[in-house]
């Protein structure tokens, strides 16, 4: 990797869509996962059909597609640790906090005190982190 | 300002690839700079040179690669996307076995880290997609 003389800009990827029915939700996950080799500050938002990505429970056998989701777990550990949740998107599909996956991190802050990684926020909150964002990726 | 340019859906079906086309003519024709384009998702599609569209419509595969020529802009597909999708240059092909291979000129196979130095180095990255 090239020396981006420690230029950290704030990435945001949106992600909009099912989990199945097209690759965008993996492939997004992709250059996620990749993107953290890059130690910017990283954060994840899910909004509309996109927050069905992070349903917990899902089971794809019926679809002979890949379950992608466990991978989600593994984000904390690459110090991809805010992952906004649109609270009218999961109202409007009668979910709530308590169907998504438990997603943790360990705060070094804090003596590795784990903490919970999702954040249901508003869409005028969303709006506003959009708004600070250097990059915005939408999937 | 330099701009950097994702496009994440392939020829004719969308848009996207025709608008992000247009949008850089135009950004480089206001004097602004644009080192790369990225190529993702089914955007990967618009790196094959056996595209073939009717002679009466637009070739945007050719319509890219002249682009790029002409403004020296680092034309990238993203190789994991490429690869599920059938578009190879020749030591891709080799490395898998393929009895042949696809990839325009004016097109580069590389990884997603092009993607991520892209948005690090460009003032905005625009997305062109679905």
């Amino acid at each position: 990797m090239s020396d981006e003389g420690g230029t950290i800009k704030k990435f945001m990827y949106v992600n909009r869509k099912a989990p199945y029915g097209t690759i965008y939700a993996l492939e997004s996950l992709e250059v996620v996962l990749i993107g953290a080799a890059f130690d910017q500050d990283v954060s994840l938002a899910f909004v509309d059909d996109g927050v069905f990505q992070l349903v917990k429970g899902q089971n794809t056998k019926g679809i002979g597609m890949k379950n992608f989701s466990p991978t989600f777990n593994a984000l904390g550990d690459y110090d991809v640790n805010k992952i906004y949740v649109e609270k009218e998107s999961l109202a409007a599909r009668g979910l709530s906090v308590d169907d998504l996956l438990p997603l943790k991190y360990e705060d070094e802050d804090e003596d590795w005190a784990e903490k919970d990684s999702i954040r249901v926020v508003s869409s005028a909150e969303l709006a506003e982190l959009l708004d600070q964002q250097d990059v915005v990726f939408s999937f | 300002m330099k701009f950097g340019i994702l496009v994440n859906e392939g020829p004719y079906t969308h848009q996207a690839s025709d608008s992000a086309y247009q949008f850089v003519k135009a950004a480089l024709a206001k004097g602004h700079t644009i080192d790369r384009v990225f190529f993702y998702h089914d955007g990967v599609n618009n790196g094959t040179r056996f595209a073939t569209p009717p002679q009466d419509d637009r070739n945007l595969v050719n319509l890219w690669g002249g682009l790029a020529k002409e403004h020296n802009i680092d034309m990238v597909v993203c190789v994991a996307a490429a690869q599920r999708r059938g578009i190879c240059d020749a030591d891709e092909a080799k490395r898998h076995g393929k009895d042949g291979n696809n990839l325009a000129d004016g097109f580069r196979i590389s990884g997603l880290g092009q993607l991520i130095e892209l948005g690090i180095q460009s003032d905005r990255l625009v997305v062109f997609g679905d």
